[in-house]
């Protein structure tokens, strides 16, 4: 963390006298079939967030798995203050300064948080002895110095997703780093969540550490970094000072093409297919209510945790509600498991497709049919080709790529598996489809692909309920907006009135626009 | 046939590092087939050693009356307790679950049937009774499993003492014998007209409905989608509860029915019948390509592997070796199962990398683990 | 803003700290259950208490502590050893004969079983963490071999009190001031464990294993060499459970020992450690060892006829087992509940 450059420097002049803490120096890298890296090299300059952007697939966790001595490179090397460096694994990079806190955070749930900051370099006396109260007050102080209460003694397990980051960031000062990788973090984070986050890494920043910020979201990258790496198909493509490249030149670096996003066509609004009245689940939402008609997209909109997958889950028949009611072309309906749900017509795509959403080892056609073989094969025996070819019509419908319906699910990109999920669903013949966060972690491509799909559903009749934390997905894709605020519904926005910051103020919990903010 | 069920019992992993083939380029009897080909063959293998080295040893081993041969005769009717609870136990050591009072509810059925049998109560009305009595033992570990999410381990351990516990107090110490003989010769008699055990005939019988019911049907591609991802599968409108506590009663009724056969090839219940069996079943299953963590295995597999641990024994009795040396085998056996194909592939990925000229101390990407 | 954040989080870290203390207190319930129960059990049958009585049960309990020691640490990295019976029976004929044979002095003999004991540990550690094969069905299968090695060494004979030094068995009915020198043995190794598990940097690691083995992996934790040391450990413990129970009992069968796995599994479990790894202690493993016994001792005394033992036995572990998750089900609601919204 010393800080070697001249205090004479001039401002973006990169007459440094010391060389980097951290680089790349033309590495490639290969798995097998997939030239993940093609002579990349990169810098992380102290005292400077650095921007990494791309696609999925352009090779950024590579990049980061590099730094994190995961993986090692093919050719070329990583460089640490100007010595390649042959890093054996985690604990190497990490002896030598290097802190990455990747998207998923890895802590023990069993163990205190004090234990999970220090776990691998806690305060041992003689014969390995550890000093508990030490450890806790360390922990404390870095808690401290973020301006966060945490408390140390606390289990980490049933903590937040935002709580743990925010232990993960605490493990990496307390190895006083000299360079902090950050892949992703801000994903699973609600916007205040964000901003302490951003708080955190400019302090950090102004310490001298190297920062490396990984992330789809192109606001944060304006927000937050100084320099920006694209990267795309393994290859690097630019690296330049945010304050001269726009949102547009960073998408069409990242694409190498012109892309329209968000193709919605006009669709015909029928009749109310799902009318949702004053539902209830305490601890979850309170009182939301709100209709979908045949042809028409409505957007929920709302910060991480404001209770959206909470009321799509009801709607779903995974959870149940304490009070309100659900109509369904006018009746009643109560759904006590996801099958009852289905059979009613009601689908929901979930958040996150490894966990809830794919199988893995069965096929894309086995995927596919999942939901309906009950109903597909009505004398119980399955026939494959009847699987194959219904997957088929699907696959080309969506336009899956893939070398055929037996391909395991786990071969296909994440563009490709979210279309199969969707497809899944769509087999289902829903008349209701309730869409969570569709295009998260999906590149530009496929998520244009995605999008349209969406709006030709619509057209075809379906009612579709979008939950989406990407502001202008939501905007560009709704005909209404719903925005929840803390399990409310604070706002309901039709399309022509729609902003950014309508929906932010809402979803913020303010007012109106113009109104003091109350809190 | 439509399960792409890979039959290696190593753990799971994912053939996206491994050159982005795919790893189930078909669908149906073939892919059953080609996928089960692994393993299954290298068990007909071992069986076709086993019955080689039992040759050598006395030409006695296999005879024309091949089922009535003293000794692979013996050892087969021996076994068919334990297989049949074996094909039970398969689909749930494939949901993830696995249930281990099993051998307990054999000692409990079989104290069941005793205590009627002696009071008077004709088999015909306390077979169906002890049936009954097992699938209520079965839905009882269900229950626990899935209402509570306790883990099947724990809950199974608890109703391995708590069965037998209630066998004891059923039956206590003495013991019932002195079956109807119509019944007796179904436990250690043969099919009239062939030399075909009826017992035999049973399992084999159970085997193809579960082998259909399985690799055929819809449930069974709803049971390989439980243990694969449990989560997904109840996204997907599985009715994963329900189907795993019905799996669970299937093994509680098939237990039952072992111990009615246990007890009737004997002519005699005591509340100890069963002791130490289950041991053996959980052996079967994992022999005979079952992963232990779930989401893989196949019926023909273990059907194999009873044949190939029948076969095992009557090689070794042959031989003069006493049935505990036996169970050494056996437990050899086991371990070996498990880890040869896994040496198998830890070989192939080494001979990977030499071949492609380096020797660095590489991480291969983590299965599933998404390659950038 | 953040500030609400920051609270909102630390509501839910109290929670947190509830479920802490909430484990924590599992030992002291159990201990607890153990003074009631022994308190209702010595009204209805004074002699439960007595030394007589409460000698050699608490002496057996000890023998079982000490394994479910070893199997505890086994339990926290996630794992199972099902061989322990037969570790037991086979160390415990082992020494047995190697006093028979007057081969060796009687503490050296001892060494060896507990030596014996180490090495059947490693072979398990090594076919799991070695050999990657998961530990339910390696150690079924080296429960039949270890089983099968001491049938080869008994070799059909057994091991009568004659074969035996003078005395041998006395060190088992030995007490000071009441409490069995056993017992003594005991609560030294559960100290030491314990001391080990909590405030030694290897002794976290178990713990970490069993947490998330994938994250211990990314810290650079050597996952497979602490699951090693988990079984090998295991073995030490169940070698000198079996060199005691070659004391307690003198007389020796090449099937000694069998079926204790159960019990000592369940004690593990009774005792609070959790099945999924990473949490419980191993004062809680030797106390539902204790609690066991102690059950089945009552029991008797209390007169409950002699078949409805093993019945009563497998209802309390079930039961024991149902509350613990029972109580983490409702936590988790609770903790869900208490969120900000």
């Amino acid at each position: 963390m010393s800080e070697n450059r001249p205090t004479n420097v001039i401002e973006g002049a990169v007459s440094v006298a010391a060389p980097p803490p951290a680089a790349l120096a033309d590495v490639s890298k290969r798995f097998a079939a997939t030239q993940a890296l093609s002579d990349v090299s990169l810098d992380l300059l102290p005292g400077e967030i650095h921007a990494l952007v791309g696609e999925n697939g352009a090779g950024k966790s590579t990049v980061v798995k590099l730094f994190a001595g995961i993986y090692q490179p093919d050719t070329g090397s990583v460089v640490l203050d100007g010595h390649p460096v042959l890093l054996h694994g985690p604990a190497h990079a990490r002896s030598l300064g290097i802190a990455a806190v990747h998207q998923e955070p890895r802590l023990f749930p069993d163990l205190t948080v004090a234990e999970n900051v220090f776990m691998g370099h806690a305060p041992a006396g003689r014969f390995g002895s550890i000093h508990w109260r030490e450890m806790r007050r360390s922990a404390d102080l870095i808690f401290e110095s973020l301006s966060v209460r945490m408390d140390s003694a606390a289990v980490v397990r049933g903590l937040s997703m935002a709580d743990q980051q925010l232990i993960e960031i605490a493990k990496a000062l307390s190895l006083d780093a000299r360079v902090l990788i950050l892949d992703e973090p801000t994903a699973s984070l609600s916007t205040h969540e964000v901003e302490r986050l951003f708080d955190i890494v400019r302090q950090t920043r102004d310490r001298g550490v190297a920062v490396l910020f990984v992330s789809h979201r192109l606001e944060e990258v304006f927000q937050l970094c100084e320099r920006a790496t694209v990267l795309r198909d393994g290859r690097h493509v630019i690296t330049a000072p945010t304050s001269e490249l726009t949102a547009g030149d960073l998408v069409r670096h990242m694409v190498g093409r012109s892309v329209s996003l968000f193709p919605r066509t006009a669709a015909k609004i029928g009749d109310v297919l799902l009318d949702v009245r004053a539902l209830t689940r305490v601890g979850a939402f309170r009182d939301i209510s709100f209709s979908v008609r045949a042809g028409e997209i409505v957007g929920l909109a709302g910060l991480v945790g404001a209770g959206r997958t909470e009321v799509a889950r009801v709607l779903f028949g995974l959870d149940r509600a304490d009070t309100g009611e659900v109509l369904l072309d006018g009746k009643p309906v109560r759904f006590k498991t996801p099958s009852s749900a289905l059979r009613a017509g009601v689908a929901y795509v979930p958040e996150d497709r490894h966990l809830d959403g794919l199988v893995e080892g069965f096929s894309i056609a086995q995927n596919v049919t999942l939901p309906i073989i009950p109903r597909l094969f009505p004398r119980l025996f399955v026939r494959p080709s009847r699987e194959r070819s219904l997957a088929a019509g699907y696959a080309e419908r969506l336009r899956i790529r893939s070398t055929g319906m037996d391909e395991l699910i786990e071969a296909l990109s994440g563009g490709n598996q979210q279309k199969v999920v969707i497809a899944k669903w769509l087999a289902t013949n829903p008349r209701v489809l309730i869409l969570d966060e569709p295009t998260r972690g999906v590149d530009i491509g496929a998520k244009v692909e995605v999008h349209r799909i969406i709006s030709e559903l619509a057209a075809s009749g379906l009612g579709i309920v979008l939950i989406s934390s990407d502001l202008p997905e939501v905007l560009a894709m709704s005909d209404r907006i719903m925005v929840l605020h803390e399990g409310r519904m604070s706002a309901e926005i039709p399309r022509a009135e729609a902003s950014e910051e309508r929906v932010m103020f809402a979803a913020t919990g303010q007012v109106a626009e113009g109104a003091s903010s109350g809190g | 046939m439509s399960q792409p069920s890979d039959a290696s019992p190593a753990p799971t992993q994912a053939p996206v590092a491994a050159g982005g083939r795919p790893g189930n380029p078909m669908s149906g009897a073939r892919a059953l087939l080609f996928a089960s080909a692994r393993w299954e063959v290298l068990l007909v293998a071992i069986l076709a050693v086993l019955i080689w080295a039992g040759m050598r040893i006395s030409p006695f081993f296999i005879q024309p009356d091949f089922w009535n041969s003293a000794n692979f005769g013996a050892s087969i009717s021996g076994t068919m307790e334990v297989a049949i609870m074996a094909l039970a136990m398969t689909p749930i050591i494939i949901t993830g679950d696995i249930d281990l009072s099993v051998e307990s509810m054999v000692g409990l059925s079989g104290a069941v049937l005793g205590v009627l049998w002696a009071a008077g109560i004709p088999l015909q009305v306390g077979i169906p009774i002890v049936l009954v009595v097992g699938m209520v033992g079965g839905l009882f570990n269900g229950l626990l499993v899935t209402r509570w999410g306790l883990p099947a381990l724990v809950v199974t351990l608890g109703t391995l003492a708590l069965y037998r516990g209630l066998a004891n107090a059923v039956l206590g110490t003495s013991y019932v014998t002195n079956f109807p003989s119509a019944f007796t010769a179904f436990g250690f008699g043969y099919v009239p007209g062939t030399q075909v055990p009826w017992t035999l005939l049973a399992f084999l019988l159970l085997a193809v409905v579960f082998a259909v019911v399985l690799h055929l049907t819809w449930i069974g591609r709803q049971v390989f989608a439980i243990g694969k991802n449990k989560d997904a599968a109840r996204y997907s409108g599985v009715r994963v509860a329900g189907l795993r506590t019905a799996l669970f009663a299937v093994s509680g009724i098939v237990a039952a029915f072992a111990g009615i056969v246990l007890a009737l090839r004997y002519n005699s219940v005591r509340s100890d019948n069963g002791t130490g069996l289950v041991l053996t079943v959980v052996m079967i299953a994992v022999l005979g390509g079952v992963d232990i963590n779930g989401g893989k295995g196949t019926i023909p597999g273990v059907v194999l592997a009873v044949f190939t641990l029948a076969a095992l024994q009557s090689a070794l009795r042959l031989g003069g070796v006493s049935s505990e040396y036996q169970n050494v085998a056996i437990g050899l056996l086991l371990i070996v199962s498990v880890i040869a194909p896994h040496l198998a592939r830890q070989f192939r990925v080494l001979v990977d990398r030499v071949r492609s000229g380096r020797h660095r101390p590489v991480r291969d990407p983590v299965p599933g683990e998404v390659v950038r | 803003m953040a500030g609400n954040v920051a609270v909102a989080s630390n509501e839910r870290s109290r929670a947190g700290a509830l479920i802490g203390g909430l484990a924590r207190s599992r030992e002291l319930t159990l201990a607890g259950v153990i003074v009631v129960l022994s308190a209702i059990v010595a009204v209805r049958a004074p002699n439960f208490l007595s030394t007589d009585n409460l000698g050699p049960v608490t002496t057996f309990a000890a023998i079982i502590a000490i394994a479910a020691v070893g199997e505890a640490l086994v339990i926290l990295t996630k794992n199972i050893d099902l061989s322990v019976e037969s570790t037991i029976g086979v160390v415990a004929f082992t020494v047995g004969l190697i006093l028979k044979e007057q081969a060796l002095p009687v503490p050296v003999a001892w060494a060896c079983g507990v030596g014996l004991g180490l090495a059947l540990g490693m072979c398990n550690g090594v076919i799991v963490a070695v050999l990657r094969v998961p530990s339910i069905v390696a150690t079924l299968g080296t429960l039949s071999i270890f089983r099968g090695l001491c049938f080869v060494v008994a070799n059909g004979h057994e091991i009568n009190l004659n074969d035996l030094p003078d005395g041998y068995t006395n060190a088992a009915s030995q007490d000071f001031f009441g409490v069995p020198l056993f017992v003594f043995l005991a609560i030294a190794i559960v100290g030491v464990a314990a001391i080990v598990l909590r405030y030694t940097v290897v002794g976290r690691l178990f713990y970490a294993v069993g947490s998330n083995a994938e994250a211990a992996a990314t810290i650079g934790v050597r996952s497979r060499l602490t699951v090693f040391l988990a079984f090998a450990l295991s073995g030490m413990l169940a070698g000198v459970a079996g060199v005691l129970w070659g004391i307690n009992y003198g007389a020796i069968y090449a099937n000694s020992a069998s079926g204790q796995s159960l019990a000592v599994i369940a004690g593990v479990v009774v005792g609070g450690v959790s099945i999924a790894g990473g949490s419980g202690t191993v004062v809680g493993a030797a106390l539902g060892a204790l609690f066991l016994g102690l059950i089945n001792n009552a029991l008797i005394l209390l007169g409950a006829p002699q078949e409805w033992l093993q019945l009563i036995y497998g209802a309390v572990i079930l039961f024991a087992v149902s509350t613990d998750a029972l109580i983490q089900l409702r936590t988790q609601r609770a903790r869900a509940r208490s969120r900000i919204r």
